[in-house]
């Protein structure tokens, strides 16, 4: 390696006293935190509580959730961002615009308008009244989380697949027809194999905040589905046990690792992935 | 050649957004013939090809194959395959995968694929390629692996656009002699697309010169270069020397001011014409004893022959002689009867054929242009 010059270094500082402001320092408090007790003595007994089977349940539920939210993500996604590559230049504009609009809103906004809309007498139930129709429970219950999930990070599936499809050579599409693939085949031998690193890319951004989500489960679950976000809440914001709240922090971030490991080997040696 | 007709185009026509791509075209296809679409860019010769493909439905007319009409089948369930013209291979696949593309469709087993695939890649040369990446091959290679992907199902017509546009000349004067090899071996009917005139000259059985989404001559190469339809055919196919002319009878025309015996006949009496004279068909003789005389403007060396412009009565003709004349240098011209051709007017009439802009410069530029179709 060449020896860099003064200035060279001098214009990365910035970017070294921000990582190592904002990521390293807090996770090694994390660490830290972890791994000792009140008294800040070195202990495993906070990642031993967590081994409980009301904790492993927590954990269990999220990787749940998030698992069956990512593969609802991607399935609603791929088409809609097939279609948005497939339309004329300026159409894809305002469409990707049109993808992004919910997130111009509060995601508390967001979250409680789906409160109002799912309630036992909420806005669906009243329009499905007037059709004659039984009101539908949907609030509180499993579906509803995994649908606020699926909501807030649907566009962080569709952004990546869009942008990956769309610089697919239309010239391939063609030649696979030529060949003999009919639509649908020109999609599973070609489209889909080169979109790879897009929805590696689409579950990484859409498992991630999934399994570390909270505030979701808490609104539209009614609390009957603790999931470890909550729950790495409470520990901080009302039972102040900072020590097992870092120990669960770190053990999530242990999941999301091996998660995004298993997938990159799926992925084989394609360039594309977020690396975690 | 064989009589049967495998592809006929029956008064296509296809505009896009107003514009006139193709204008009531016909075109028959024999089998095992190599036909190649020649014009500059914008003329149709593309959009022919992909309508044949599939890729392009036209506007109005018929697209018959073997008799039936097809029109209304998808480019999938045609009987044709494409070789493109950056060659649009798979990149996830190696070069025995994407040759064996088409047959894993079919679900052919195993044995035959692998049987056939090795085929292929002995037919192109490629033998002990077949677990290369195909992003890393050359151009030539990525071309040679094309065209085995697009034989190995043995189409009935091959379509090929443009295939050599991207090799450097030597590499593109080896594709074409292996090309007319892999058809006289396979018996397969090529439609071919370029506009480079001496590619299709020196490869093909017809010649189908297109400008303007029409086509204006069919003929095999011979008759293109020697029996030009136009100005426009005169012009695009080799260098051409265009005068306006009268032909006063048959047999006898009359240019810059001078009565001729030719080998044409059968036009009006003083029909107002187009006369075409090939620079290597002129020769340089001694003032008094030329046809016609003009004064030497340029001389440039060209290898085989120095090209000469001469001003005859304010027209510039280009005459390809083996022996050196001066610049300034008054010379006189001799034709041949045989070396005289004469044309209908058309459309094009005067505006092709006269050297005083020439630049080999400006030529080049204007090659280069075409590629972008």
């Amino acid at each position: 390696m060449t020896k860099k010059s003064f200035m060279q270094k001098a214009a990365a500082a910035p970017h070294v006293v921000w990582a190592v402001l904002f990521i390293i320092a807090p996770l090694i408090f994390v660490v830290y935190y972890a791994f000792t007790d009140k008294d800040g003595a070195f202990t495993f007994s906070n990642i031993t509580e967590l081994m409980q089977a009301s904790y492993l349940e927590i954990f269990l539920r999220s990787l749940c959730f998030a698992f069956l939210a990512t593969v609802i993500c991607l399935i609603i996604a791929y088409p809609i961002a097939y279609f948005m590559a497939k339309a004329k230049p300026k159409t894809q504009k305002i469409l990707i615009m049109l993808v992004m609009l919910p997130q111009w809103l509060n995601f508390l906004i967001r979250t409680y308008s789906w409160m109002a809309l799912l309630e036992d007498t909420g806005i669906i139930n009243s329009i499905l009244g007037v059709f004659g129709i039984d009101p539908i429970h949907m609030i509180n219950t499993s579906g509803a989380v995994i649908l606020g999930m699926v909501y807030n990070y649907l566009p962080y599936m569709i952004i990546p697949l869009h942008s990956v499809i769309s610089k697919i050579d239309p010239k391939l599409l063609e030649a696979a027809a030529d060949l003999g693939c009919s639509p649908l085949k020109v999609i599973t031998k070609v489209v889909l194999p080169l979109s790879v690193s897009g929805i590696i890319s689409g579950v990484t951004m859409v498992f991630v905040p999934s399994i570390s989500t909270f505030y979701i489960s808490q609104k539209l679950g009614g609390g009957n589905f603790d999931l470890i976000g909550d729950t790495i809440e409470r520990q901080f914001q009302t039972a102040y046990n900072y020590n097992l709240g870092a120990a669960m922090s770190f053990v999530l971030m242990l999941i999301i690792i091996v998660s995004m490991a298993i997938m990159n080997r799926y992925s084989g040696e394609d360039d594309g992935g977020v690396i975690v | 050649m064989n009589e049967k007709k495998i592809i006929e185009l029956k008064n296509v026509a296809k505009s896009y957004d107003g514009e006139i791509i193709l204008d009531h075209i016909n075109l028959d296809v024999h089998e095992k013939e190599f036909m190649t679409l020649l014009g500059p860019s914008g003329c149709g010769k593309t959009t022919t090809l992909r309508i044949i493909a599939g890729f392009v439905t036209p506007d109005t007319g018929d697209v018959v194959f073997d008799g039936v009409r097809i029109n209304d089948i998808p480019a999938y369930k045609r009987h044709v395959n494409t070789v493109f013209q950056k060659y649009a291979l798979f990149p996830h696949l190696n070069v025995y995968e994407n040759i064996a593309f088409a047959l894993r469709l079919n679900k052919v087993s195993e044995e035959e694929i692998f049987e056939r695939v090795t085929e292929m890649l002995a037919m192109v040369n490629l033998r002990g390629f077949e677990k290369r990446d195909v992003n890393l091959l050359s151009g030539g290679q990525q071309q040679r692996v094309a065209i085995a992907r697009a034989l190995i199902n043995k189409p009935k017509v091959l379509l090929l656009d443009e295939p050599l546009g991207a090799l450097d000349l030597k590499l593109r004067k080896d594709m074409q002699n292996e090309l007319k090899n892999i058809q006289r071996k396979t018996g397969i009917t090529f439609i071919y697309v370029t506009h480079d005139q001496e590619e299709a000259l020196s490869m093909s059985d017809t010649v189908v010169v297109m400008a303007d989404g029409k086509i204006q001559q069919i003929g095999t190469p011979t008759d293109i270069y020697n029996e030009p339809e136009n100005a426009f055919v005169a012009d695009f196919i080799g260098e051409s020397n265009i005068i306006d002319g009268i032909m006063l009878d048959d047999y006898k025309a009359k240019f810059s001011g001078h009565e001729f015996v030719c080998l044409d006949k059968g036009f009006e009496k003083n029909e107002r014409v187009d006369v075409v004279v090939r620079p290597e068909d002129v020769d340089v003789v001694p003032p008094e004893k030329g046809m016609l005389t003009g004064v030497v403007t340029s001389v440039t060396f060209k290898g085989v022959h120095y090209e000469i412009i001469v001003n005859i009565n304010n027209f510039k003709w280009m005459i390809q002689s083996t022996d050196y004349v001066e610049p300034n240098q008054k010379i006189g011209i001799y034709i041949e009867p045989d070396a005289i051709h004469i044309m209908k007017r058309s459309e094009y009439s005067g505006q092709f054929g006269d050297y005083s802009s020439f630049s080999d410069e400006l030529d080049k530029l204007s090659d280069v242009t075409e590629e972008e179709e």
